[in-house]
């Protein structure tokens, strides 16, 4: 008997309708633990390097994380990984509510999903019977809409739904997919719509089973009181008003204007108002004390929910107001467009013509005012129609088919992939690393565990410190202590601080615990509630496998690693992990690359950020360095001591 | 005539549908406890307390299981809530055969919230410990009540006997009286 996953996969192909219960090896729970981490081993073992992502070969795999539906608060997250036709790298994507944990009742702990279905459907999984079904009448419905008639049609409102709506249908590369109050972005809802897959119905009613049941219990019962008690841990923006620190910091637009002077108090008090007149509830995930959601009801609108940061994106884009995001959200959301990428291409698209490299005759019947604006483009790109068609592709694959010089204006883009927009004075250099050698894309999903900014006196700095638990390491607090000054810190605690916040996020994203429990909320205010040191007690009362710091580093190591390599071998490269050359105003090249250096060799990476073959053998990722030795990207020499590399030339 | 008065211990969960989130804490606390053995299984399931959920209409109702019924109602009522349009079912806690709540999954046999009953006792059901938004919260008071013994005119039972007597003839009634006040010192004269 398998504790914590249920220790079974639903493998569907598409081409051929079949569909298999597979049995996975428990190792790999012990390896990669489960969600993201055993994703990308899968990726690694079955999908060929040269496979485009709108291939029948490219597999499209939702993971439940390891703890999901154990008694583990906060432990909701989802993640769905594929190739994304943006990036052509692994896409990361995760989304929270209930899926994963629907999932695991009805008896599987991943769905991989292979080949492409001649005509859309959509997949029906009631505990052991899963079903294809036809979804022809689906065809076009947005996402809520889609769940909605599912439900109706299976005549059971507690069935779990994620669907893509006409973006995903229309391969949109910003596309999302769609689960409750939850999203999945950067890559799988075109992937998901290329495979004809228009949504996934679960409803599972079986039993879950824990290694340590009653301890675990009664940990989880006191940790979800702490959580609940802890003002540093869930979403402030759900709860506190004063959201100056986006709105005069980030940048406008196309990640052009810094408004400094934005915020005030009477804006504050209007947008308030709006948002308590409208707001029908905070909702939160699947066992977590915290309530991230804010649903809110804008007249004549849908009902929709946002959280975090999806409360500014398309007004802040748009030089508007909050009125606007509670306008179009919900009509954004329904088409199934990421509310993260979609106001960044629309802006750039506005920029471009404004600058004349597009002209109005690309947007036939556009409205004059930047609102209407916003909506036709919109509509334009979650139905690819005209201008639309190109946009869909996202801000760097547009601007090199638009050409004529609109290359320029995509200055927000690394690995294709359109970033958080801030444009700052100087550079921070953990960010930079972040920002560079990120491959979950967006900085929000690689932060979170070392405060952003040092704190102004010694006092502040040591009250901090002083109850800083998450540090896996004291020298982590020694920098912290004697940290003046944003761009100045060693270069050797910028490695450690970037490899500490990285860890964070692949320990979450394989055990599915949430980022605002854990990961991304560290940095403000020191207290948040997972991290090294509490984690492994709950992988072993959850799974009957012992586990402590050092494994749990290790283990995170290996699916990071795992994770570069499935990139490497698709053709990632130092000369990809450049942030945006506006990202600060004042650049040191030379420095910034002296750091690159310095954080692969911490990494033991070579000096073209591949892991060596000493790196990968030592996480035990042999058959990694073996393919790398094989296919040419590493010759099995690179920073090897000699001894180990003559007897291996002996043996050759 | 006046009956006995008795104090009774009302145990009561307060839900404030509000202050609910959605999160399923309570089910998924529910399940844990009552698995045989006490945790040994999650699953909301076998919960016997289920959030109603409905996200595009707004509609978050903790309802917990009460009796088994063999019937479902003959039509349904339809509240309207500050807007929001409830059937009557999300409130009821029947286990009945119009959904599959509160029914085991593997049996389909009915489930029904006993409040947690525990030695020692829990100092408030599970599903309140486990909600911290406190959308539950648990009260326990006293309530005096007057026990009624039963009154019952001649005049009825001699409607019943009548009825009887009609149906299965009048032998077969006294017959069965006998047999049944066999031993008593009941005689009876028709």
């Amino acid at each position: 008997m398998r504790y914590g996953e249920t220790g079974y996969n639903l493998e569907i192909d598409l081409s051929r309708g079949s569909i298999e219960r597979v049995e996975t090896d428990p190792r790999l729970m012990e390896l990669y633990l489960g969600g993201q981490g055993t994703a990308a081993k899968l990726l690694w073992d079955r999908v060929p390097p040269e496979a485009e992502p709108f291939s029948p070969e490219n597999l499209l795999i939702f993971s439940s994380g390891l703890f999901n539906g154990t008694p583990v608060p906060g432990a909701t997250r989802t993640s769905v990984n594929t190739f994304s036709p943006q990036t052509s790298l692994m896409a990361h994507a995760l989304m929270g509510s209930y899926f994963g944990v629907e999932l695991k009742h009805a008896g599987y702990d991943k769905i991989v999903i292979r080949g492409k279905s001649p005509d859309l459907v959509y997949l029906w999984i009631n505990n052991g019977k899963v079903e294809i079904r036809d979804a022809r009448h689906l065809k076009g419905k947005g996402t809520q809409e889609t769940a909605r008639l599912i439900k109706e049609e299976l005549r059971d409102g507690k069935v779990q739904v994620a669907a893509i709506g006409p973006a995903g249908e229309n391969r949109v590369y910003v596309a999302s997919i769609d689960h409750s109050h939850a999203s999945a972005a950067r890559g799988p809802g075109p992937v998901m719509g290329d495979k004809g897959l228009k949504a996934i119905a679960i409803r599972g009613t079986q039993d879950l089973h824990v290694a340590y049941p009653a301890e675990l219990f009664d940990k989880c019962l006191r940790m979800a009181k702490e959580l609940f008690d802890n003002p540093n841990v869930g979403d402030w923006m759900a709860n506190d008003e004063d959201d100056g620190f986006h709105h005069d910091n980030f940048s406008w637009g196309n990640a052009r204007v810094r408004r400094r002077d934005f915020w005030s108090k009477e804006l504050q008090e209007r947008w308030t108002k709006w948002k308590f007149d409208h707001m029908d509830r905070q909702t939160g995930c699947y066992n977590c004390p915290k309530n991230c959601h804010i649903v809110i009801s804008w007249p004549k609108c849908k009902r929709f929910s946002y959280k975090c940061y999806g409360k500014d994106t398309y007004h802040m884009a748009a030089f508007q107001e909050l009125d606007f995001s509670y306008e179009i959200l919900g009509v954004a959301q329904e088409l199934g467009l990421d509310s993260y990428s979609t106001p960044q291409v629309i802006a750039f698209a506005l920029e471009l013509l404004e600058a004349g490299i597009l002209t109005e005759q690309d947007f036939p019947g556009m409205p004059a005012d930047i609102r209407g604006r916003f909506y036709y483009i919109l509509q334009k790109i979650a139905h690819r129609e005209g201008i639309g068609d190109v946009l869909a592709n996202g801000v760097y694959w547009a601007a090199r088919q638009i050409g004529k010089g609109a290359e320029k204006y995509d200055h927000n883009t690394v690995k294709k992939f359109e970033q958080l927009p801030i444009k700052l004075g100087k550079v921070n250099p953990p960010f930079f690393l972040m920002i560079a050698t990120g491959e979950k894309m967006s900085i929000t999903q690689i932060e979170g565990s070392f405060p952003q900014d040092p704190l102004p006196t010694r006092e502040q700095r040591e009250e901090f410190c002083k109850n800083w638990e998450a540090v896996p390491d004291e020298k982590f607090k020694k920098w912290f202590m004697n940290w003046e000054k944003r761009n100045d810190i060693s270069n050797e605690a910028s490695c450690a601080i970037t490899d500490w916040n990285e860890a964070m996020h692949y320990i979450d994203d394989s055990l599915g615990l949430c980022g605002f429990v854990s990961s991304f909320r560290g940095q403000f205010g020191g207290r948040t509630g997972y991290h090294v040191w509490n984690i492994p007690q709950l992988i072993t009362l959850s799974t009957g496998v012992e586990f402590d710091k050092d494994k749990l580093w290790k283990t995170f190591q290996r699916v990071r690693t795992l994770v570069r390599a499935v990139n490497v071998r698709r053709g990632l490269r130092r000369r990809d992990e450049r942030p945006p050359e506006d990202h600060w105003a004042v650049r040191d090249e030379k420095f910034e690359q002296k750091l690159l250096d310095d954080y692969y060799e911490f990494k033991g990476w070579t000096k073209d950020g591949i892991p060596t073959k000493k790196t990968l053998d030592e996480l035990g990722l042999n058959h990694v360095s073996e393919d790398f030795i094989k296919r040419g990207i590493l010759t099995g020499n690179e920073s090897t001591p000699s001894k180990e590399t003559s007897r291996e030339q002996q043996k050759q | 005539m006046q009956g006995l008065l008795r104090k009774k211990l009302v145990k009561e969960i307060k839900v404030d549908v509000d202050k609910c989130t959605g999160c399923r804490s309570c089910e998924m606390a529910c399940s844990a406890f009552h698995a045989v053995p006490k945790y040994s299984s999650l699953n909301p399931a076998r919960a016997r307390i289920r959030v109603i959920i409905d996200e595009s209409r707004d509609i978050y109702v903790p309802i917990r299981a009460g009796e088994y019924t063999q019937a479902e109602c003959t039509g349904r009522n339809l509240y309207t809530i500050n807007g929001k349009e409830y059937s009557e079912c999300s409130f009821c806690p029947s286990c009945c055969p119009s959904r599959d709540y509160f029914k085991e999954p593997d049996t389909g046999l009915p489930l029904k919230c006993d409040m947690c009953e525990d030695d020692p006792p829990l100092a408030e059901p599970m599903c309140v410990q486990a909600c911290q938004q406190s959308a539950l919260t648990y009260v326990e008071r006293e309530e005096v009540v007057e026990e009624q013994k039963p009154q019952v005119k001649l005049e009825e039972i001699e409607i019943v006997f009548d009825a009887l007597v009609k149906k299965h003839g009048k032998k077969k009634v006294m017959d069965t009286f006998a047999r049944l006040s066999k031993g008593s010192d009941v005689k009876m004269k028709v």
